[in-house]
């Protein structure tokens, strides 16, 4: 891989099942040592571009490079450049923890000295240590991921696919994951992933693409996809009916919950308008003040015209 | 490192896995050795008198025999039964692992990929060798005894571990075939069928024309008649060189058509 050309590069990819058209002309460039993120909702997918780009799936049309390596014509060398943490755990769970490591660390082809080294690194770093000798089978959901993503990162590749990282891990484990990428990527890896939250791309990718009906929809950074979403708003829960009618009267464009007592304001996050609605407020009439930002919910309204079908039941934690 | 040796250590890696899955999961084990055994037991005991009774004479004697002799000549039948037994686990581990999520993590990894099934039948072979040592020691239990001498044993046991070689790879293959574990346990089930319609259990001149036939041709019967003369000292003649050739070409046939259901791409 020389230094010029990106870890990625796709176009014109397709793929479909029978006559059903899951990809129908992506374009993709992600330049070495940058996050890219692919967001989307259920089924526009995800991970059909990470399995095709990992070589586990054979793709339709196209021209397809990962790590300046054609994946239909030189898998192997692909393989060699990549580690992968798919959707689905991929952990061997009759193996304790330690073990599957050791497992990685010897297909790796890390000498013994090496291998029990970095096992133990990774142990620690992964907050494993204790779980350690226990079978991967009786491990709680996060410590399964973090042994999955430590299974993949224990070979140090230098381009690394992460489908939906997150997906069932709590606020703390988020952060952790998060933060473990920002060391890889200040490392200079190169990182793919996939995500159904905004707020994941935001906090990680140099890019983000958004995934619909088998196409880019919207491609940009995080930022500049907020912009084009005026989905942001400002919610505030008033203590009395009184209040609540009061403000809602200075407030044309919000909606109104009166059972609730809430208002819902919309914002499009900058301070000016924030502090157009907090200037109309009195202090001892608010029970409670939110700010969220677009979702991808929003971010889907304004990219396509139509609602995604997010789960609602694993929104974003605030 | 050259790719051969890579190949060498990686299979030497998923042997290890797949130690540690048979050491993680005793009951298997346990259930395939019982089986044989079950059929020894049921054979010796239940039908032993009589078809001691009905078997021409052994070689060192004058015809007439009994219980003891029958047991002599089933102890080879079971052996087979014995390897066939892991087989047949074998196919139900294979299919297992295939629904596992760390199949896809090793189609995504730079190693040598045949390596996940050698591991496997690595695996079956030493399994083999733990059933087979704990079945024969039972037919000792039972007053199984032998002449031969230890070069000959050494033949028995190279002739069990060729055909659990084979039958191994042929199982692994079945193994990936199958769409589910359901039908992984079931369709190796022919290779328990296989030795009752052969030499193994009783002597082929005794069937009735048309299985005679297909017993006195089929695989297994080379196979059980040459283990049988190992381990009671008569001549083998070419029965050993066709289980061998058996042997052989089962392997081959099974390596090559689990390589290919293994390597393919999911491309539909
Ligand atoms: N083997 C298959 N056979 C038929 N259709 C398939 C197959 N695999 C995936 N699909 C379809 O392809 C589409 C994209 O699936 P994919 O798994 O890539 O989505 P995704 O974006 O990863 O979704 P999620 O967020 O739910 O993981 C879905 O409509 C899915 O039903
Ligand atoms: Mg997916």
């Amino acid at each position: 891989m020389t230094t010029t050309s990106p870890a990625i590069e796709v176009s014109g990819l397709t793929r479909s099942y029978g006559d059903h058209t899951v990809l129908d002309g992506v374009d993709l460039t992600v330049p070495e040592g940058t996050v890219y993120a692919l967001l989307g909702p259920n089924g526009a997918g995800k991970t059909t571009i990470v399995n095709i780009l990992s070589t586990l799936l054979a793709p339709g049309d196209g021209e397809i490079r990962v790590a300046g390596f054609d994946v239909r014509r030189e898998p192997a060398e692909v393989r060699a450049a990549i580690g992968v943490t798919g959707q689905f755990s991929a952990i061997d769970e009759l193996l304790t923890g330690a073990e599957n490591l050791r497992l990685m660390a010897d297909l790796a082809h890390l000498d013994r000295a090496r291998a029990t080294a970095a096992v133990t690194l990774m142990l620690a770093r992964f907050d494993l240590a204790r779980a350690a000798d226990r079978r991967a089978q009786t491990y709680s959901g996060g410590e399964k991921r973090r042994l999955d993503l430590a299974m993949t990162l224990i070979a140090r590749p230098r381009l690394i696919f992460l489908d939906e990282p997150t997906a069932g891990l709590d606020p703390r484990s988020r952060r952790d994951l998060w933060a473990i990428v920002r060391e890889l990527v200040s490392d200079g890896v190169t990182v793919l992933l996939t995500t159904q939250y905004l707020e994941e791309a935001d906090q990680l990718a140099d890019r983000v693409g958004v995934l619909d009906g088998g196409r880019l929809v919207a491609e940009g950074t995080a930022a500049q996809l907020k912009r084009r979403v005026p989905g942001g708003h400002v919610s505030v829960q008033f203590i009395d009916a009184a209040g609540l009618a009061a403000t809602a009267a200075a407030h044309p464009e919000a909606t109104v919950d009166a059972e609730a007592l809430t208002l819902q304001v919309p914002s499009d996050g900058s301070i000016a308008g924030l502090r157009r609605v907090l200037d109309g407020l009195d202090d001892d009439g608010v029970a409670a003040l939110t700010v969220s930002s677009a979702d991808l919910d929003d971010v889907f309204l304004a990219l396509t015209g139509r609602t995604a079908e997010a789960p609602a039941a694993e929104g974003i934690p605030a | 490192m050259s790719t051969a040796a890579y190949t060498v250590r990686d299979s030497a890696t998923m042997l290890r896995r797949n130690l540690l899955h048979i050491r993680r999961y005793p009951s298997l084990s346990i259930m395939l050795v019982a089986q044989p055994i079950l059929f020894l037991v049921l054979f010796v005991y239940v039908f032993g008198g009589t078809l001691g009774a009905g078997l021409p004479g052994l070689p060192g004697e004058a015809g007439g025999s009994d219980r003891g002799d029958y047991l002599v000549f089933l102890t080879p039948g079971i052996l087979f039964m014995t390897v066939a037994s892991v087989a047949l686990g074998t196919a139900i581990s294979t299919a297992t692992d295939m629904t596992t999520g760390i199949i896809a993590r090793f189609r995504t990894m730079d190693i040598a990929r045949v390596s996940v099934l050698t591991g496997h039948v690595l695996g079956a072979v030493i399994r083999t060798g733990f059933a087979v040592t704990i079945v024969t020691g039972f037919a000792f239990l039972l007053g199984f005894r032998s002449d031969a001498g230890p070069l000959r044993w050494l033949g028995a046991i190279g002739l069990l571990v060729l055909i659990a070689f084979s039958l191994t790879w042929l199982t692994v293959g079945l193994g990936l075939a199958a769409d589910s574990v359901e039908t992984a346990s079931n369709t190796p089930l022919f290779l328990v069928i296989l030795p009752i319609l052969s030499s193994g259990f009783v002597p082929t001149d005794a069937m009735p024309a048309g299985l005679r036939q297909f017993a006195q041709h089929q695989p297994v019967t080379p196979m059980i008649d040459s283990l049988r003369a190992l381990v009671t000292g008569a001549p083998t003649g070419s029965d050993l060189w066709l289980a061998i050739g058996w042997c052989a070409l089962i392997a081959l046939l099974g390596y090559l058509w689990s390589r290919r259901l293994f390597l393919r791409v999911p491309a539909t």
